[in-house]
Order: structure tokens, then sequence, then C-alpha cells
């Protein structure tokens, strides 16, 4: 008889047990850019981590269980970042979520790389994933994706001869600008100023001052987004007519914000923009507008993007298991009509670099007008 | 040549409104030994005080009106009697510390009200350009730097030929034998904090259209300016006013024929030449301050 109770104690809190283990909440962490240099780009990654998150657990959570999330601020410091990475890994996070900046990502992601945690952020620096880290995901192109195609542009399109580089002195700009450089190269176009600039710098007449007496044919600017706003004022304000390309960095909406007038004309390639002519985009802009009353740049659908990411992988996986994550996510094809959060079908490879189709845009009267669409490779 | 030109006017540019926070720096030295470290962020909260006001729905030029008078409130009237005049008993080091206290505590105040990312600011000088010698010059850059030299211009009319500019000198100089002739000491201190309010006021007006609104666009301001006013003499404003003019077009030198990286470091390098060579600056007179 009290062999019996002992045993039905047991079973009750087996069952008591496994009921909350399979009700817990779901634990992410996300670390990144809320103030510094990079709050743009940290506050819209997190705003969009938070509309997606929101989204799922509305809708029953995954796999029924609720996803929440701890933010982090990095101060766009990477000594910070990583200091905060590894509180964040110390509380065992399903996936670990950020940072925007490449370098924080590059001294963070041994840590989550050693912690068998996968991790997916908004770096762009094309040596990110070129290491063999198992654990590392893009939201978006990197570098060695994006670059040849603005090298293209420049040369097919503009039929420039010469070409002056702005870019800022960290990894996501050097990385930007060495990959730049060699499709340069290829098309036989001069590098006629070759100008580092500082994370955080707010004067730039100097710089504009030499592109000014270079005379190249093109600006390539390839900078941080209150740079880009900077940079383009005073381009506008020394009277500088060639055309102005860049990255997302210098076409995003953060930018065109800030730099006003001064944005107008200037061209890029984007991997992600909410003026694509997508209508997931355009329902996820219009969700993103009405819960924070403004406009998303591209680091708010990539926050936005992994959290569909992690959906889809684990629903793949029918359980949540933070070590087999990253196995499940290489070579993964998400469809947007079996997974509508993830707004446009995308492939990850073996580095965890992806393949979605991107854009050509230019800012037209204050608004990223879409002037080319590029498919998706596979 | 034409290069040079196009550096030298954005160097003007930039270093009138150096002179403009410097010569605050001076002012509250003179009358007060108050070493205000917080002078950068000075700069930097008038911009969203205006930007509060528009974002209430006034007009640009209300905003600028009650962004100025503001500044006098807080950063003029409430800065003295709330963290000077409380500190500044106890001695200049103190009070200098507080300033960096104080200047912690706006920086986070800033991020937390409005925000951590940059904001747009309204430019009170319009688009467009102008032809000088052959060269395109921005109206921006010509009107920062009109305006700036007016309000310098200005300032040392005050300064050295109304009564109360007098009785301010006077009370720089030596406040106890002003107080005897009949100076009212007091309110000629009060003055000056208002005075650099009002400079603070006005070199966020026309320096955030450029580096843009941020909760710390105020310590690039703040070091460049505490070292125009050493490098040209802490207790002169014509010094500090050629300090000014002098870091500005010498950053920008050094960006364009130097380095960018090493920019930063070429004002400081002059600083430490003048300290050992010359340590009242280009244009200050040796402390003839008694004890």
């Amino acid at each position: 008889m009290r062999s019996g109770i002992f045993a039905g104690l047991l079973l009750a809190t087996v069952s008591a047990t496994a009921a909350f283990a399979q009700g817990a909440p779901i634990k992410l962490a996300n670390v990144a850019e809320l103030s510094g240099g990079g709050a743009t780009v940290g506050n819209n990654w997190k705003n969009g981590i938070d509309l997606a998150i929101e989204e799922v657990n509305a809708k029953g959570g995954l796999l029924g269980r609720k996803l929440e999330v701890t933010h982090a601020d990095s101060q766009s410091n990477p000594g910070v970042a990583r200091a905060q990475v590894q509180k964040a890994l110390d509380n065992e996070p399903y996936v670990l979520l950020g940072p925007g900046y490449s370098g924080s990502v590059k001294v963070t992601s041994p840590l989550a790389a050693e912690a068998g945690i996968a991790q997916i952020m908004g770096g762009e620096a094309a040596e990110l994933t070129q290491g063999g880290n198992k654990f590392l995901f893009r939201t978006s192109f990197g570098q060695q994706s994006s670059m040849p195609k603005v090298a293209k542009y420049i040369n097919d399109e503009l039929k420039a001869k010469s070409v002056a580089i702005v870019w800022v002195n960290n990894d996501f700009g050097k990385g930007g600008r060495d990959v730049i450089t060699k499709e340069f190269a290829k098309y036989n176009i001069k590098v006629a100023a070759d100008i580092s600039t500082e994370a955080g710098q707010a004067d730039f007449a100097a710089d504009v001052s030499k592109i000014k007496a270079a005379a190249p044919d093109v600006v390539f600017v390839y900078v941080n987004e209150e740079e880009s706003a900077r940079m383009l004022k005073e381009l506008k304000r020394q009277a500088i007519t060639v055309p102005l390309v860049g990255e997302t960095t210098l076409v995003g909406q953060k930018v065109v914000e800030l730099a006003g007038d001064a944005a107008n004309g200037a061209r890029g390639h984007v991997g992600l923009t909410t003026d694509a002519p997508v209508d997931l985009v355009k329902a996820f802009r219009e969700k993103f507008v009405k819960k924070y009353n403004y406009v998303p740049d591209h680091n708010g659908l990539k926050g936005y993007l992994a959290i569909y990411m992690i959906k889809a992988t684990t629903e793949k996986m029918g359980k949540v298991d933070s070590k087999a994550f990253a196995d499940n996510l290489h070579g993964l094809t998400i469809k947007a009509a079996s997974e509508p959060g993830i707004l446009m079908d995308v492939t990850f490879d073996e580095k965890g670099d992806i393949d979605r189709q991107g854009f050509l845009v230019e800012i037209v009267e204050g608004k990223q007008v879409v002037k080319q669409v590029l498919p998706k490779l596979n | 040549m034409s290069n040079l030109l196009d550096l030298l006017v954005a160097g003007l540019a930039t270093g009138a409104i150096y002179a403009l926070v410097a010569v605050g720096f001076t002012l509250l030295w003179q009358t007060s030994q108050t070493i205000n470290f917080a002078q950068g962020e000075f700069v930097m909260l008038p911009a969203f005080l205006m930007l509060a006001v528009m974002h209430a729905g006034a007009p640009f030029w209300l905003a600028i009106i009650l962004g100025i008078l503001l500044s006098l409130l807080l950063l003029g009237l409430g800065f003295k009697l709330l963290l000077v005049d409380p500190m500044l008993r106890h001695g200049v080091l103190p009070l200098a510390i507080a300033t960096m206290a104080l200047a912690i505590g706006m920086k986070e105040a800033v991020k937390q009200f409005f925000s951590a990312e940059a904001s747009p600011f309204p430019s009170i000088v319009p688009a467009g350009d102008v032809s000088i010698l052959g060269r395109v010059v921005s109206l921006q850059s010509l009107g920062v730097l009109a305006l700036a030299i007016a309000v310098v211009i200005g300032l040392t009319a005050l300064l050295n030929r109304t009564s109360i500019g007098h009785q301010m000198q006077a009370t720089a100089q030596n406040p106890t034998v002003a107080r005897i002739i009949g100076v009212p000491v007091e309110r000629m201190i009060l003055l000056t904090f208002l005075i650099n309010a009002f400079l603070v006021a006005l070199a966020s007006l026309l320096i955030t259209p450029i580096y843009l609104a941020k909760f710390s666009s105020g310590e690039v301001l703040g070091q460049a300016a505490f070292i125009a006013a050493i490098v040209g003499g802490f207790n002169q404003v014509r010094g500090a006013i050629a300090g000014g003019l002098l870091i500005g077009v010498v950053d920008n030198l050094a960006a364009a024929y130097v380095s960018t990286q090493y920019r930063a470091a070429v004002p400081l390098i002059l600083l430490i030449v003048i300290i050992l060579f010359r340590p009242q600056g280009l244009l200050g007179r040796p402390e003839e301050r008694t004890v």
C-alpha cells in the first residue's frame, strides 16, 4: 500500500515536471547595438525580433511553447558585446541572436561555437562565415555575395572608369573595401581615391574635399548608417554631383530620414528592403509601422527573419534541441509559401551564408525605389 | 590649391563653432573658476530641447526661441545655482569632477528620454552654393561662418565697449576690488553663465544639422573646444576665438594631408607644443590672480 502511494506520487511528480517542461518558454538571447554608433542597427534588429516573437506567441508559440527573449546592449563596442554574449550563454539560450556589427560578431562567434549554440546575426563582413564556424548564420547577404553585384552595376550601367571608395575603418568596412577593390580590378576600374573614415566620425568635410580633388566617375560609400547620412550631407554641401553608389547602409530608411534631400539619387544593392515588390514584405512593413510608428530599415527585417528561421528549423526538427539546431539549418530551404514569416524563399548553405533574391534601389524624392530585382541563384 | 580653399572654408566654418563653445569655457573660467567638462553636452542638449518643442507641434522658428530660452534657464541659471554655487566653495577640482558627472548624466538622460539613435535636425541656413574665386562653396558653410563671426564680434563689443562688459571684465580680473568699487559681482557672474548658455545654444543650432542630433555628439565638440581654449589662451576671449578657428582648420588639414586616423591626434600635439613653449596660450596672458 505504502509503495503504491510512493509510486503514485513519483508518477505524479514526473508527469508534472514533464508537463512543466513542455510548457516552459523557449529562451532566446539577443545581444545588439542598442546604444552607441550602431543604435540604429541594434534597435531595428531588436524591434524586428520582438514583433516576430509577438506573432509566434499569439499563434500558440513554437511547438506549443512560448518564445521568450532577453535583450542586452553591446553599446556598439566589441568588448562589451563579448562580455554580454558570455553572460547570455551562461543562461543557456536555445539560440543566440545578434550582434549586428561584424566586428562584434567576429569576437563573439567563437564563444557561441564553443558552447554549441547557434548564433543568428546581422553582420555582413565576408570573412565571418569563411572560418569554418558551424554555428554561425547570416540573415542577409555577406559582402562576397553583394559586392560583385555592385561592381557589375557600376561597370555595366554607370560605365565608370574611375571610382572613389569611402569606407569605415572597422571589420565591416575593411571587408567590403577589400572585396570591391578586387572586383573593380576585374573590370579595370581605377580607384582614384581610397578614403578610410572612422566609426562615429562626425565631420566629413576633409574626406569630401579629397573626393572632389580626385574627380572620380562614381563615389562608392561603405560606412555605417549615421555616418552615411553625414557623408551624403557633406557630399551635397560640397556639390559633388557624380553617382553615389553603396550597399544597404547607404540607402536604408534611417539614412534617408537623417540625410533628407541629400539622400536623393543615392543608389545601392540591398538584400532586404521594406520597399521590395513582395506582398509579404509589404505586409511586414505595415505591421511594423503599426507597432513602432516608423518605417524599419533592413535591420528590422533581419531581426524579424531571425525568429522565423528559428521557427522553421525547429518545426522541421519537431523538437527543441539547441545542439541539433545548427546541423538542421545548414542546407535548409525555407519557402515563403509554407512559412510566410520568412517573407522570401531562402536557402542556407553549409557555411551559414544565404541565397535569396536581392534588389538594386535608388532614392527618389526621399523614398527607396526598386530599379531591378536580382533573382535567387538556386 | 583649389582643394586647399575648400578645406579652409570648411575648417573655418567648423572652427567658428568651436570658437563659440571655447569662448564659453573662458568666460566661465575667468569669472567663476569653473572648468565645465560638460560643455560639449551643453551643446548637445539645446538641439534636443528644440526637437522636443518641434515634436510638440511648434514651428522651427518658435522651437529655436524656446530652445534658447530653455537653455538659458537650464544651462545658465540652473547650472550656476544647482551645481556651481554649492560645489565651488569646495574648490575647483570637485567642481570640475561634478561637471564630468553632469556630462554623463546629461548623455544618459537624453538617451533614456529621447533616443540612443541620431535624429535629423533642420538647418537655419538654406541649402545651395555660391561661386568664390571660381570654386563652388556651400551656402551652409558660409552661413555658419558668418553667423558665428557676427556673434563673436557682438560679444567682443559687449565686453569691450559697454559698461556691463567692463564690469564683467573687472569681475574676472579681481572680484574683491570689483566689489569694493560697486560692481554687482554676483550679477556679473550670473550674466556670464547666461552668455555661455546662449553661445552653446547657438553652437547647437549651427552644428547639429551637420553632426545630427545624438546624445553622444557633445564628446567631440567638448574636447575640441577645450583644446581650442587652451591653445588660444584660457583667460582671453580673443584667444578662445583664435584657438577655435585654428583647431577647426588644423583638424581639416590634418584629415586631408596627414590621415583620417591621426586627425584627432594633431590638435592634441599642437596642445602639447603650446603648453611646453607658451603655457598661457597663443593670445593668453600669464595668470595674475592673487591668492
